[in-house]
């Protein structure tokens, strides 16, 4: 069994990332109810004998004593990381996890990459091999963090670079939560496209997220509860967005409900490498299946089903609903229509009791109407885990390598320009030590090759398809 | 004589797992239908082929489990221990964490040679534990990291180790529309390797045995359990006992050499196709009656018009009316070499005339050669008569054909290719491999 580390960078990577350990004990919880430390809960959690205080040794096996979460908390500013050691989850972190300053990074990527990198490098590598050390075999490093700001930005890429370096044989998962078009913070477009660029090329894979769709589903989901439609039936800890049975039971902040999707998702991402299934399907084994050329790995994931309803027998016509639900726009987690674009690859991770003739038969169903390219017509990676998430029977994480993501960077390359060309906010950044013009130029190319691979592919979509021919042999 | 199983990865532990409680519950069921002198012959043999003896009363499996990552292993373990009846050695797996990553290279070129020492030693162990060894089954899939990569890099392993003993490779074929991505490109890698070391490929692809569960089953959901105990029960009507044609009284001492024997003439034909008829859900059995004549007639059937089960075959398919013939007709399931292995009540008088019709063969071979028959009055797993055929024919043509044409067009664009060099496999190694099964596509065809 491997283990995974979560680097949570900035205010948005420490919310996100908080739900995310609220919920992954509630799930551990639901399964395991003997209170035994498995290989399941090691993969994210070590198990500290906390008797002789917080310096106790690593407990291996048996019962639990005290579970500490195997991350690190990354933040320039006190508050957020403060909030969440007052919290109910202030037992799951060690203090030898967190690094904060107090000054925040002013919503500046070059301070949050040139400057605290530079004075926190070496804090950073010695935490992160601390909890390196603590891994039996450590698979994954997954960073959480939002593209638009200073911190989670420009830390948060210079931590992946980091990671990079002293860990090369470590998957580096990111999950960036991009800015949306009305964002507040008027230098994102900056901070992000220069982030995009360390994305492009020091990550394994990126999962990116936009606030907007995160939106959308949570108004969707308080649609149908008050609509009366559904009401009481529905299974409260069911909801995608939904903190209960969880530790937090204060008052729920407005971006709990966004938050609790993305912990979800990372949740439903790694259940197969926790759990036992009859088609696992790993992490290294994402990556593979995934990413076709090594810089075209952002994946677009949705979620289903939202939310459960109390009532137990379902048919199997609501599990094929699931499926379709998977690839409607509206579950995506960035504005994007895969259905209207290109697949490179898509892969289908199920949970629970679902078996494969219901897979087999939703894929031959849903194929039709998708556009797969012309080397990948099957491009179809599934994986098959028992455990279901809690308050479901069955749930399903799409990911697809679909050129739908194109518009969410063109869009981004164009706010780019806009300050760009008039040199707006530039001063501010290239002031910082390390800062030139040619980081902003390198980074915008680097976002425009992207682009053009995106566009390449998607122009072979209407050609015809002449497959190459074989090799002869002489008899 | 005994025959020592290696099961490697997720698929060949889930199915070896199914291969042995079958074998294991076929000689305790009470449906043998035969003298009581006959059954005890029969267990006595299957124990000594597929179980030890140690002190513990339960027969211990002679495997050796190996996989990349501890899940699988450590369910299987227990699933054989809760049975009651059978159970794994505890010293006889082998397993790691990280997984392969559905990536050939990391199971051939890295989890290969820096485990084959440990992997080897447990083989060697367990064949050291056979009064006579009579070989190695090996059980993978081509699609995903393990099994496949792995499982080539230790049957090259198993040959140069043990250079005369048989070595039969069980390769499950994936589902055609995906469960891996880069499952085309796991199996020509995959099966060009093997076709250098192994004796022969016996084949099982996920599509028919899915297709069986469907329509013969009548499974409504069908899980990769009910696939895999299909599977097993498919390789338990080859590999119990049964009297070979001329080895007198007595069951068979060497199965293993005698079908490398029956069905491998020559090295460049290594690949054969299982059928098994009749397939049907346990409840219907009390209400079927089977003829001799009539299994026959469909088998043989099945093998000319290279039908996958006993329903929807094409009738319309006939051998080709002139020797030597050099027009075949289309469709029609030209084979090598054929095995047929019977089971059940009144076998010892069955007319099989119609398997050696020398119309049926490639002429480069007597039919009298090309066909073999072994027969038992035990019925197996509550069959009252059963029939199986191993044949080493253009089966699998159109299979092969498919999976090497999609990976070519994978390979023309250049996808993933830079998932297999990061771990040492390099354009050069895929050509070769492409090479390799052009070689065998064409030879199959021109039978």
């Amino acid at each position: 069994m491997t283990q995974s580390v979560v680097v949570q960078v900035g205010q948005c990577g420490n919310q996100v990332g908080c739900r995310f350990w609220d919920l992954a004990l509630r799930e551990h919880a639901a399964v395991n109810k003997k209170g035994i430390y498995d290989e399941a809960l090691s993969s994210f959690f070590r198990n500290v004998d906390t008797r002789s205080g917080n310096n106790g040794p690593d407990i291996y096996k048996g019962k639990i004593c005290s579970l500490k979460a195997r991350a690190l908390l990354i933040d320039m500013e006190e508050g957020v990381v403060n909030e969440i050691l007052q919290g109910p989850l202030k037992d799951v972190f060690d203090s030898k996890q967190l690094i904060t300053d107090v000054s925040g990074s002013g919503n500046n990527w070059a301070v949050g990459h040139k400057i605290y990198g530079c004075q926190y490098r070496e804090n950073i590598v010695e935490k992160l091999r601390k909890t390196a050390e603590h891994c039996d075999c450590l698979q994954c490093f997954f960073i959480i963090h939002s593209m638009g700001g200073g911190t989670g930005s420009g830390l948060g890429t210079f931590v992946l670079n980091l990671l990079e370096e002293e860990f090369p044989e470590v998957y580096r998962f990111v999950t960036s939560v991009y800015p949306s078009g009305e964002d507040d913070v008027i230098t994102s477009p900056y901070n992000s496209v220069l982030a995009m660029k360390e994305l492009n090329e020091h990550a394994d894979c990126v999962l990116p997220i936009e606030n907007e769709s995160l939106l959308e589903i949570v108004n969707k989901i308080h649609q149908m509860i008050n609509s009366g439609k559904l009401g009481s039936t529905v299974k409260q800890n069911s909801l995608v967005t939904s903190s209960a049975g969880s530790a937090k039971t204060l008052q729920e902040k407005p971006f709990d409900a966004m938050n609790n999707i993305v912990a979800n998702l990372l949740l439903n991402l790694t259940s197969s490498a926790r759990f036992e299934g009859s088609l696992n399907m790993d992490l290294n084994e994402i990556s593979m299946n995934l990413v076709p050329f090594p810089r075209l790995h952002y994946l677009v994931s949705s979620l289903t089903p939202l939310y459960t309803l109390a009532d137990v027998n379902v048919p199997s016509r609501r599990l094929d609903q699931m499926f379709s639900d998977a690839f409607s726009r509206d579950h995506q987690l960035i504005q994007a229509d895969p259905k209207h674009s290109l697949y490179l690859a898509c892969a289908l991770l199920v949970r629970g009791n679902v078996q494969v003739s219901d897979l087999r038969r939703n894929i031959e169903r849903l194929k039709p109407s998708l556009h797969f390219v012309s080397w990948n017509q099957e491009g179809w990676k599934t994986g098959l885990c028992s455990v279901p998430p809690v308050g479901h029977s069955h749930s399903l994480l799409a990911l697809a390598n679909n050129t739908c993501v194109k518009p969410t960077f063109i869009e981004l390359k164009d706010r780019f320009m806009k300050l760009y060309k008039k040199k707006a906010h530039l001063h501010h950044y290239l002031q910082i030590d390390g800062m030139e013009q040619s980081c902003f130029s390198e980074a915008v190319s680097s976002l425009s090759d992207l682009i053009e691979e995106y566009n390449e592919l998607d122009a072979t979509k209407c050609g015809p398809r002449i497959d190459p021919s074989r090799l002869k042999i002489a008899i | 004589m005994s025959i020592v199983t290696v099961q490697l990865g997720q698929c060949g532990n889930q199915i070896g797992q199914e291969v042995f409680s079958a074998l294991c519950s076929d000689i305790r069921g009470t449906h043998g239908l035969c003298s009581k002198k006959e059954n005890g012959s029969y267990q006595d043999c299957c124990k000594e082929r597929f179980f030890c003896e140690e002190e513990s009363a339960v027969p211990v499996a002679r495997a050796v489990l190996v996989d990349m990552e501890p899940k699988v292993i450590s369910q299987t373990l227990s699933m054989a221990a809760r049975s009651g009846h059978w159970k794994y050695s505890s010293q006889s797996h082998f397993c790691q964490k990280q997984g392969s990553g559905n990536n050939w290279a990391n199971g051939y070129s890295v989890h290969g040679p820096r485990h084959k020492e440990a992997i080897m030693n447990l083989v060697q162990k367990e064949a050291e534990k056979c009064d006579r060894l009579g070989g190695f089954f090996t059980i993978m899939s081509m699609a995903g990291g393990t099994g496949s990569g792995l499982g080539a890099f230790v049957t090259q392993c198993l040959r140069d180790a043990f250079p005369t003993s048989f070595i039969l490779n069980h390769v499950v074929w994936p589902y055609g529309t995906g469960e891996v991505i880069v499952q085309n490109y796991n199996s020509v890698l995959t099966l060009s390797h093997l076709y250098h070391s192994s004796d022969a490929l016996l084949v099982h692809e996920n599509d028919v045995i899915h297709k069986i569960c469907a329509q013969l089953m009548n499974i409504k959901q069908i899980s990769f359990r009910d696939v895999n105990q299909v599977i097993a029960h498919q390789l338990g009507s080859v590999f119990q006992p049964t009297h070979t044609a001329g080895g007198g009284s007595g069951y068979s001492r060497n199965p293993l050499g005698e079908l490398m024997e029956s069905l491998v003439p020559h090295p460049e034909f290594r690949m054969l196709g299982l059928r098994n008829i009749p397939q049907m859900p346990e409840s219907s059995l009390p209400y079927s009656t089977f003829s001799w004549p009539g299994l026959i007639k469909h088998l043989r059937q099945m093998l000319i018009a290279n039908a996958q089960m006993e329903e929807g075959i094409d009738w319309q398919v006939r051998p080709p009316s002139s020797i030597p013939s050099t027009n075949k007709p289309l469709h029609f399931n030209t084979s090598i070499a054929n095995l047929v292995i019977l089971r059940g009540k009144d076998v010892h008088g069955v007319d099989l005339g119609s398997f050696q019709d020398p119309s049926l063969y490639t002429s480069w071979l007597n039919p009298q050669d090309a066909f073999n028959a072994w027969k038992t009055p035990r019925a197996f797993n509550k069959y009252e008569k059963s029939a199986a055929l191993v044949s080493n024919s253009q089966f699998l043509l159109k299979p092969l054909d498919s999976i090497v044409g999609k990976a070519w067009n994978m390979f023309a664009s250049k996808a993933y290719l830079h998932q297999y060099a990061k771990f040492g496999i390099q354009e050069e190694d895929f050509l070769d491999c492409f090479t390799t099964l052009e070689q065998v596509i064409s030879s199959y065809t021109n039978l």
